[in-house]
């Protein structure tokens, strides 16, 4: 029988794989791929809680808005990559150094 | 083993499989496809948790918006005559040490502590008491997350204009 574990194991488990993806990665569209599976890992648990504790739908209401505000992270993240591949003709974020001592 | 049983078995293989791809792919472009098999496991778990109305905005915003955006992201940086889309992994090993260490204390965590489950009730159309609780009890956080998408596009915008000096 699937119960709350369940779903929290496989959140964990996104959590952990978006987190290798954000430490490992140097293109920086690929470390925003690993911040989304973040966040739905975080979405996957408010509403596993939603169901399955509570008896009101606000981790619903939460999961919606952790959507709202990860397409908003998006499109300014996207505005930032795209102004630094202007300026360093690179989209690899080991090469993002000018403001370093 | 009932039915629904099969199938979180097979969501969640699909949604992890494809996280993992995401993370380890060689290629730009397999990771972004990997990714949206991972959105596509992640609206069957809402489906599964009773969250219709949820299922259907995350694959229009998350595929729909967040996977397209990514993709022009891809294509907008690597040169032109470089159609090779690599993306290396750096420092695998601590990564790897790092996110195993966080996914077993999580994991414990899930599995040993004693949640205080009600019994499920049963899944019905949500759409209604969302519209109703943005509405009422979340006015404010609705609006305020109008507001945001609004300084987002703005600012998102003006970050990426072209500059007329130099």
């Amino acid at each position: 029988m699937v119960g709350l574990s369940h779903y929290l194991v496989v959140s964990a488990a996104l959590f952990s794989l978006g987190m290798l993806g954000v430490l490992t990665r140097r293109n920086a569209v690929n470390v925003l791929m690993g911040v989304e599976l973040i966040l739905n890992s975080a979405n996957i648990n408010l509403v596993a809680f939603s169901r399955f504790g509570a008896g009101n739908l606000n981790g619903q209401l939460f999961a919606v808005f952790v959507i709202v505000i990860a397409a908003a992270e998006v499109a300014v993240a996207l505005a930032i990559v795209l102004t630094l591949y202007r300026l360093r003709r690179t989209p690899n974020l080991d090469e993002a150094d000018i403001l370093k001592g | 083993m009932t039915a629904g049983d099969v199938v979180f078995w097979v969501l969640a293989a699909i949604t992890i499989v494809s996280a993992a791809v995401v993370v380890f792919a060689r290629s730009l472009i397999y990771s972004a496809f990997a990714l949206l098999f991972t959105f596509f496991g992640v609206a069957g778990f809402y489906v599964l948790l009773g969250a219709d109305f949820l299922a259907a905005a995350q694959l229009l915003v998350y595929v729909g918006g967040i996977l397209v955006l990514l993709l022009f992201g891809v294509m907008l940086t690597h040169k032109l005559y470089d159609l090779d889309l690599r993306s290396e992994v750096t420092q695998l090993v601590p990564g790897l040490i790092v996110a195993a260490g966080i996914f077993v204390i999580l994991a414990a965590t899930a599995v040993r502590t004693r949640w205080m489950t009600a019994a499920p009730r049963e899944p019905a159309p949500t759409t209604r008491s969302i519209g109703h609780l943005f509405m009422g009890e979340f006015l404010l956080p609705f609006e305020a997350a109008s507001i945001l998408l609004l300084v987002a596009l703005i600012g998102a915008a003006m970050i990426v204009r072209r500059r007329k000096d130099a």
